[in-house]
Order: C-alpha cells, then sequence, then structure tokens
C-alpha cells in the first residue's frame, strides 16, 4: 500500500514537472500541446478510494492551472475526467473491469489505447472549450481538441509503452 | 433528516464532483475579468521561482538571437542620437525617449505564452522593485502587456495576446484613436477596432499606443496595417494590425511607470477624491 502511495506521489511530481518546464512551452505549429500530466489520472490505481482519486485529480488540475495562469480549466476538465473513469473503464475493458482490478502492464494494447483515446478527447474538449468560451468560433475548440488530442495520444501511449514493468 | 444524510452518503462521490467542478467554474469565470482571479496565478513563491530556474536554462539557447535583437536596438538608438540636432525641442516619438514622467525598469520574462486564448507572462520583477499593478511593458519592438498581478518578486503580466486585454492605439499619421483588441487565432496579428470610417486609413500604415490611458506613453510602436473592413453597421473600421514584436519570442522587456497617474485620475474623476 506504500509502495503504490510512494509511486504515486512521484508520479504526481514528475508528469507536473514535465508538464510546466518543457511540455507547456512546445507550440508545435504554434497552438498544439501534448497534456501528458493526465496520465496520472488515466494510470491511478482502479481499486481506490473514489472521493480520493477525484480529489487527487482536482489538485492536478489545479497546479497545472497556477502554473499556466488559466483560471480553473484544467481542474475542471481532470475533475470530469476522474467522475466519468468509471463508466469509460467499464465500456473499455468490459467484464476485466468488473470482476478484478486492472493492471495496466497486462491487458490487452488495443483496449488500452481506445481508454487512453476516450479519456484524451473528453480531456482536451472540456479545456478548450472553456478556454475559448466562446461558441461562436467552435471550430476552432474542435480543431485544437483534435490536434492537441492526436499529440497527447501518441506521447501518453509511447510513455506507457516505455516504462511499462514487465510483470511475471 | 436521516433521509437527507442518507442521501448525502449515497452521492457523496456525485456531490464531491459537482462541488470541485463548481469550483474549478468560478475559477475559470474569474480569470475572464481582469485582475479578479486573487489565488490562481504564477506570480507566487513556488511557481516563480521554479520559472526561475527553468529559464536560467532556456536562456541560453537564445543568447545569440537576443544579442542580435540588442544590437538592432543599439543601432537605431544610435542612429536617432548622433542625427537628431536640436534634441531639446524634439518631440517625443520614439519609445525610450521620454521625459521623466515615465519610469522604466528592465525585467526578463520567465514564462511566455501564447497558444492559448488567455496569455499571460511570468517577469522577474515584482512590488519590492516597486512594480505595480496596471503599469505598462514594453519591449525592444513594441508593446508587450500591462501588469496583472505582482508578488514580492514576480509579476504577471496581461499580454497584448489576451482576448481581456483592451488598450487604446492609434494611427500614426493621423489622432484617430481605438482599441486593440485580440480575436485569439493568431499571435502575430491584433485587431484595432472602433477606428472612425472617416480616418484615411492605408495598409501598411503603422499604428502606435496614444496615450489616452496613462498607462502608456504616447507614440510606442505596435505594428503596422495589414487589412482593413469596416464593421457591419457601416461606421467604423476592424483593422488587423501585424505586431512588430515577436510576441512568440521575448525575453527582455521594460516596465514602464507613469509617476503622474495618481494626478490624471485625481483629475479625471474629482468627485471621488473627497
Amino acid at each position: 500500500m506504500n509502495s503504490v502511495a510512494y509511486s504515486n506521489i512521484m508520479r504526481f511530481i514528475l508528469l507536473v514537472g514535465l508538464q510546466v518546464s518543457i511540455l507547456n512551452h512546445i507550440n508545435f505549429f504554434g497552438y498544439i500541446n501534448p497534456y501528458v500530466y493526465i496520465l496520472f489520472i488515466i494510470l491511478f490505481p482502479v481499486k481506490n478510494n473514489r472521493l480520493l482519486f477525484i480529489f487527487l485529480s482536482f489538485l492536478v488540475g489545479l497546479t497545472i492551472d497556477i502554473f499556466s495562469d488559466s483560471g480553473g480549466i484544467h481542474a475542471a476538465a481532470c475533475v470530469s475526467i476522474a467522475y466519468a473513469r468509471p463508466v469509460i473503464l467499464k465500456f473499455c475493458f468490459g467484464t476485466v473491469y468488473e470482476y478484478q482490478s486492472i493492471k495496466f502492464n497486462t491487458v490487452e494494447f488495443s483496449s488500452k489505447f481506445i481508454y487512453i483515446t476516450l479519456m484524451t478527447v473528453i480531456h482536451h474538449f472540456i479545456l478548450f472549450s472553456l478556454e475559448i468560451f466562446n461558441s461562436s468560433i467552435i471550430i476552432l475548440t474542435l480543431q485544437k481538441t483534435l490536434f492537441s488530442s492526436i499529440f497527447t495520444i501518441i506521447l501518453c501511449v509511447m510513455i506507457t509503452i516505455i516504462f511499462s514493468r514487465k510483470s511475471k | 433528516m436521516q433521509q437527507i444524510i442518507n442521501f448525502i452518503i449515497r452521492n457523496k462521490t456525485f456531490l464531491l464532483f459537482l462541488l470541485l467542478f463548481s469550483i474549478s467554474l468560478s475559477f475559470t469565470i474569474q480569470s475572464h475579468s481582469y485582475h479578479k482571479s486573487k489565488f490562481i496565478n504564477s506570480a507566487n513563491f513556488l511557481t516563480g521561482g521554479i520559472y526561475n530556474y527553468v529559464s536560467n536554462v532556456n536562456r541560453y539557447f537564445s543568447l545569440k538571437k537576443q544579442n542580435d535583437i540588442l544590437a538592432q536596438e543599439n543601432n537605431r538608438l544610435k542612429s536617432i542620437l548622433f542625427n537628431s540636432k536640436s534634441t531639446k525641442n524634439q518631440n517625443y516619438i520614439d519609445s525610450l525617449s521620454f521625459s521623466h514622467t515615465y519610469k522604466f525598469t528592465s525585467g526578463i520574462v520567465l514564462k511566455n505564452s501564447y497558444s492559448s486564448s488567455k496569455n499571460t507572462l511570468l517577469l522577474n520583477k515584482g512590488s519590492l522593485d516597486s512594480i505595480k499593478e496596471d503599469f505598462g511593458v514594453i519591449s525592444t519592438k513594441g508593446i508587450v502587456g500591462i501588469i496583472d498581478h505582482t508578488s514580492k518578486h514576480y509579476a504577471t503580466v496581461l499580454s497584448i495576446l489576451n482576448t481581456s486585454s483592451k488598450i487604446s492605439a492609434q494611427l500614426k499619421k493621423t489622432n484617430h484613436f481605438g482599441t486593440l483588441t485580440w480575436n485569439g487565432i493568431s499571435p502575430y496579428y491584433t485587431q484595432l477596432l472602433d477606428i472612425p470610417k472617416i480616418a484615411p486609413v492605408k495598409v501598411g500604415d503603422t499604428i502606435v499606443s496614444s496615450g489616452r490611458s496613462s498607462i502608456f506613453p504616447k507614440g510606442i510602436p505596435v505594428g503596422t496595417i495589414h487589412d482593413f473592413k469596416l464593421d457591419a453597421a457601416e461606421n467604423y473600421y476592424e483593422i488587423n494590425v501585424k505586431l512588430f514584436n515577436d510576441m512568440t519570442n521575448i525575453e527582455y522587456v521594460y516596465v514602464i511607470e507613469n509617476t503622474d497617474i495618481q494626478e490624471i485620475t485625481n483629475l479625471l474623476n474629482p468627485n471621488k477624491n473627497e
């Protein structure tokens, strides 16, 4: 239990540090930034206190917000995907989720990919709608969502592959 | 009573979600209005310190470019200095030759953003360097923004690339003035609104700050007219301004303090001064 808490605290600090020091300043083609810090929410242990999980997601979002002077948009998006995660997990992993706790290292790649994609797209859509806050330029919102999502998904999948521990 | 408590316990996840979501929404809405977002800004000890550290590393990668910019500016200033015959009677057309009403402080940009629709910068100067809210910020080439929040050692700047920033600007040739805003699309162009139809607007004309807001002195360069059209009511022009500043690459900036601002506001609002 302690090692789980420890590894999640480390993940929190490392992902937030990576996000604010490097990834927020990539600005690929002028506006595309990957938001890899949501890996913290994606990889959070499934069998765990849901209240704590939602609160930690809020905290992660708020930390990013303070660093990037963006009000509460990251916090709102993070809380939403944290709340919606059980539904998405059930959709992606089906019975595996219902009967035993998922180890993200051992599940099939395709369902893991769908899971990451869904979480990312929902997060980015809420994020950019709140950021732009103007329904008359919804095309810009969708465009930013699409391109940033692609970037985030690629990076997230790569990071999960590189850092996955081979379980026996 | 029992039922209410039962309801709360049954729906505690949803209620927590609702609570946190509304908190973050209220932060978001606060951040849309100027000077309102009290605690969610990067001008605090922790974030400022981290950005300072990161910027110390990043600054090495742009040394050559910044040197070029400084050399260009020196070149421009020297040509003005040696070509001016009578320095006494010169009007204040250049950005750095004002009378002592304006005090300049140089600063370094620690964090710059230009990809979102609410862009802010973080400077390494704060209230200990006598920097306060509503001071103007310019770079060697033109306007950058207005100071939004300050802490002891750091300050955030509301960039001109922020959809809620409004700065008074005018045509350089005539005194027709309007409001400089940003539509959130390209970091190289801003929009100048409310220029009356009667003004002689031409593509390529220079836009400068108007000095009406008493934040910026008159005549700080902003950009050139890229294209223009009449607005829906056909009374005012909407002008696309190509910025002189490359807002994506800003490192050394100057903070302008108008030392007469108290006097000016007192004069304009005599009723409030009792």
